[in-house]
């Protein structure tokens, strides 16, 4: 008898743990995450010799619910094209029956991570406005995330923004390119191919959460979410989850100012305190009335883009003494000129007079 | 409003005034010359300024070369006057000329149209 060293035991039990992906073109390489529906594998395409990731759903599932869920997921990522919504390259299933889908392999940190570094204020908003822009165009297409939150955002090297997660999305009304996509996609196998069909019609209904349901992460969720009035989800829904999202950022801004001595200049950017004017905004993007909150997460960006420059924000209504300070913040520069040039020319005419 | 117009109005309009403070220098008699001059020389100025503010989409950029280019009209104004009428108002007419060549760097640049890409470009 050979003894198996512990190497060799740690080994086999890592592999015993990865999928079997022999009938499909990728290599397991390892596991990245696990979700509340599917454990997401760094893995390699064989044949485009690159790193993508495998989402594979890997909980038991007798009544095909959770494989609809995950292929609406698939389907609503791949009908969304954006530079902020991760794309897919491929769906299928696992010798063993269960669905996986693959997409890019986004190389960079959680949006929780990201503001953990020295990231100042405005850089902070820009990513924010990336995210609603992602999210805006999702609302286009009449997709609702539903569980947007800084762990399911993620930022790249190079400054992208990608929203990840998709497998709470809901989709509004049918007609919309989703849903002609969602006819057009067919399955070579039979059973899939009913289960496809069925999927269709389900998402035409908007049904696959039944009323009373409630899916989402407490803490960026909207009132309607939480009470699971499942008709009552709008756009507004995430929109709410966006001004919960800049209010976590806002905080984690001022908590990582705060553990930081005031020397480091790297943090001299970070407010001390959140802006009135960026609280009301998320104020405002988080009311409890649906009706008063932002129509649009393009509004949102709009307020976050006017804050930025110093204009006048819809969420909150100045005082005099506070519009009188923002103006000298946004012409602080040419106030200065404007009393330089003063001064120069008091000084010249004081000493031509001595 | 598209920056070279911009930074006409702005020349001029900053021009003026800047000639108008020669009434508070007792020496300078021909005030109602000098506005109207120093307002030519903000309209040349501004165009400058907005020409290139049109270029380069800096504001750090637009200001440090309003500076030198106002710097550079405010000598030749002050070198006029020299050989003209042998006043040395060398530091007069350019310490203040400077920081208007700044101002109006700095308005053509924040308040000025960017320019429309044509469809051929993009």
């Amino acid at each position: 008898m050979t003894w198996l060293s512990d190497k060799t035991i740690h080994h086999l039990r890592k592999v015993t743990n990865l999928p079997d992906l022999s009938n499909t073109k990728y290599k397991c390489l390892q596991k990245v995450a696990s979700g509340g529906m599917g454990t997401i594998y760094l893995a390699e395409d064989t044949q485009l010799h690159r790193e993508i990731a495998l989402k594979i759903l890997d909980i038991p599932d007798p009544d095909g619910d959770l494989a609809d869920r995950m292929q609406q997921e698939a389907y609503i990522i791949a009908a969304l094209e954006h530079p902020s919504i991760v794309p897919i390259h491929d769906v299928g299933t696992l010798p063993d029956g269960r669905i996986f889908y693959t997409m890019k392999f986004v190389k960079g940190r959680t949006l929780a991570d990201e503001v953990k570094k020295s990231t100042a204020l405005p850089e902070v908003l820009r990513i924010f406005q990336k995210l609603c822009e992602g999210v805006a165009f999702a609302h286009s297409h009449d997709v609702i995330h539903r569980d947007l939150k800084p762990e399911n955002i993620m930022v790249g090297d190079f400054g992208e923004v990608l929203v990840m997660d998709w497998g709470l999305a809901k989709l509004l009304s049918p007609g919309n390119k989703s849903h002609t996509l969602l006819n057009k996609t067919t399955y070579s196998n039979k059973s899939k191919k009913q289960k496809s069909g069925e999927l269709s019609s389900t998402l035409k209904t908007g049904r696959l959460t039944e009323h009373g349901t409630v899916m989402g992460t407490p803490a960026y969720m909207a009132p309607e979410q939480e009470r699971g009035e499942i008709d009552q989800i709008d756009q507004r829904t995430d929109g709410y989850s966006l001004g919960a999202i800049l209010k976590f950022l806002m905080a984690s801004l001022i908590s990582e100012e705060k553990s930081k001595t005031s020397s480091n200049s790297l943090f001299k950017n970070r407010p001390r305190k959140i802006p009135k004017r960026l609280n009301a905004i998320s104020e405002k993007a988080m009311s409890e009335n649906k009706g008063d909150r932002y129509k649009s997460a393009l509004e949102l960006v709009a307020e976050i883009d006017n804050f930025l420059n110093g204009s006048p924000v819809t969420a909150y209504k100045e005082n005099f003494l506070e519009i009188s300070w923002r103006w000298l913040n946004r012409y602080k520069f040419l106030i200065f000129l404007i009393l330089v040039y003063v001064f120069v020319r008091l000084l010249i005419f004081f000493l031509g007079n001595l | 409003m598209s920056k070279p117009l911009l930074g006409i109005i702005l020349g001029a309009v900053i021009g003026f005034l800047d000639g108008l403070t020669a009434l508070f220098t007792p020496e300078a008699d021909q005030i109602w010359n000098i506005a109207p001059w120093s307002s030519l020389k903000g309209i040349i100025v501004g165009l400058i300024i907005g020409l290139y503010a049109r270029k380069v989409n800096s504001m750090s950029r637009a200001v440090v070369f309003g500076l030198i280019v106002a710097l550079f009209f405010a000598f030749l104004t002050a070198l006029g006057q020299y050989f003209g009428e042998g006043q040395h108002y060398w530091i007069e007419i350019m310490l203040p000329g400077i920081i208007t060549g700044g101002i109006v760097g700095y308005g053509v640049q924040k308040f000025g149209a960017e320019p429309k890409v044509a469809d051929s470009e993009i």
